[in-house]
């Protein structure tokens, strides 16, 4: 009899281990378009990420409403004519890190990696790849990048009038140390 | 006995194991338990709600928008003459008035304002306060609500010499609230219950105060383009002789840190006192004034 629990025990120990998990939710994603008669810049501190070392998944997500200008007016302007937020509250990626094998969790160091996923916002999906780092420090992750998206692919689109005011792309900066695990 | 329990045990484990395997292998809803989370305490979070109007100016009155705390905002105004007058005047482009005023935000709540028209060459100052904000959430509020009052000053000179000519005679008084809800992210409402005191009447008959309904509200076309209707009912026994309801419709175009309002009204006086106790002009007759109204904000303080 014992045997069979020890049996039944070793199974359910082997099938419950589950790949371990690192999350935050307060990561951060900054962005800003410069032109010549205007810089446009703002950040979240309410980044929702995720990271999955075994299969090397990578998810963001954030809300468009946490995003904070300088001045009020643009951002009012950010949520209401540009990305929409009250019908397209949230912006997102879905993707892999496709290098894993450059990466050791167990040592520390920082590596650079390709991620490929699904960024979506305004209500676009779009497959992107970019470049970033993964750094371990004492067991701890933190993951960083930074890349360019171009308006225009995610249907946002910029007035005439304005257009001297708003580049055409805009740089986005990632940062998040994914403090929580589960 | 001993054998079932061991058996029951083992199930459940088995059961257990296998769910969090089959967890594993959903990898593309990773976040959804936390966004679950983060959603569960944002219904917590009161969550107000903004952009109600596009700017301070519905067309000729206020609107329940306030600038946001260090913003300047710098209005222009000017109403042309009526449309009747034809050609000649190229349907009243030769004649204008116009009212310069700056408004500024102290608080998120609480922002003044100063202007001068040059019809009657009046001078106004206000300020506008928020007592209410529309929100949802922990705190669940179905309409903002603004109190403004403002001060005219009559710098005209005297037309009767004969009389006593004091400077309080040249001072009138505007008590307005301003109840408005955002419907939908293209309809907002607000009523405008205002008082109307005027320290001197030209004839004993007519009364110094005055009392008005206005309502009013806005029907986005697009992002950046708004229609906008406003009307000042008086009530009965509140009005001067002569003076009809101001009635104005118009559109708010946005672009960047400007809104040009363009808009067509029987009202020509653009501070509060004259466009709702004091407008003459009749629809009907085609007394209509076109008019525009542009705003440019300057970021003068830090927003946070």
């Amino acid at each position: 009899m014992k045997k069979i629990f020890l049996a039944a025990a070793i199974i359910a120990g082997t099938l419950s281990t589950k790949a371990q998990k690192f999350y935050t939710k307060n990561g951060n994603i900054s962005f800003s378009s410069k032109t010549a008669i205007e810089n446009i810049a703002a950040s979240s501190n309410q980044v929702t990420a995720i990271i999955v070392p075994a299969t090397g998944d990578m998810q963001f997500s954030v809300l468009v409403t946490t995003f904070h200008f300088e001045k009020a007016l643009m951002e009012e302007h950010f949520n209401e004519t540009y990305m929409e937020s009250g019908k397209y509250p949230k912006a997102s990626f879905k993707g892999k890190i496709t290098d894993m094998a450059k990466v050791n969790f167990t040592k520390d160091g920082t590596y650079s990696v390709t991620v490929t996923g699904d960024m979506t916002m305004h209500n676009v999906t779009k497959k992107t790849t970019t470049t970033g780092t993964v750094t371990i420090k004492g067991g701890k992750i933190s993951a960083a990048s930074q890349f360019i998206i171009k308006l225009a692919d995610y249907k946002i689109d910029v007035p005439k009038v304005v257009r001297n005011n708003i580049s055409e792309t805009v740089t986005i900066k990632v940062a998040c140390n994914y403090d929580q695990k589960m | 006995m001993h054998i079932k329990k061991i058996l029951l045990f083992s199930a459940v484990f088995i059961t257990f194991g296998l769910r969090a395997a089959a967890q594993d292998t959903t990898g593309t809803d990773l976040l959804a338990d936390l966004e679950k989370e983060t959603a569960n305490s944002d219904a917590e979070a009161t969550k107000y709600t903004t952009a109600t109007f596009k700017t301070t100016r519905l067309i000729s009155g206020h609107s329940s928008e306030n600038v946001a705390k260090g913003v300047m905002d710098v209005k222009i105004a000017h109403r042309f003459g009526t449309l009747n007058k034809g050609g000649y005047e190229l349907f009243g482009l030769d004649n204008a008035t116009m009212r310069m005023g700056v408004d500024y935000g102290i608080t998120k709540y609480l922002m003044v304002g100063i202007g001068r028209s040059t019809y009657q060459k009046t001078y106004d100052a206000f300020f506008k306060l928020k007592l209410l904000r529309q929100s949802t959430g922990k705190r669940n509020m179905p309409i903002s609500l603004s109190y403004v009052p403002t001060i005219a000053l009559k710098t005209l000179k005297d037309q009767n010499t004969e009389q006593n000519n004091y400077f309080t005679s040249k001072l009138y008084y505007t008590h307005q609230l301003i109840i408005a809800r955002k419907f939908s992210d293209n309809l907002s409402l607000q009523l405008m219950p205002t008082f109307v005191h005027r320290n001197l009447v030209s004839l004993a008959s007519e009364p110094n105060d005055i009392l008005a309904i206005g309502i009013g509200g806005r029907q986005k076309l697009t992002r950046r383009l708004s229609l906008n209707a406003e009307y000042y009912y008086l009530l009965p026994g509140s009005k001067l002789a002569g003076t009809t309801n101001s009635l104005s419709i118009g559109f708010d175009i946005e672009t960047g840190g400007h809104v040009f309002q363009l808009h067509f009204t029987n009202s020509q006086g653009m501070n509060e006192r004259t466009f709702i106790s004091e407008t003459t002009g009749k629809w009907e007759k085609g007394d209509i004034l076109f008019g525009f109204n542009i705003s440019r904000v300057f970021t003068i303080g830090k927003n946070r």
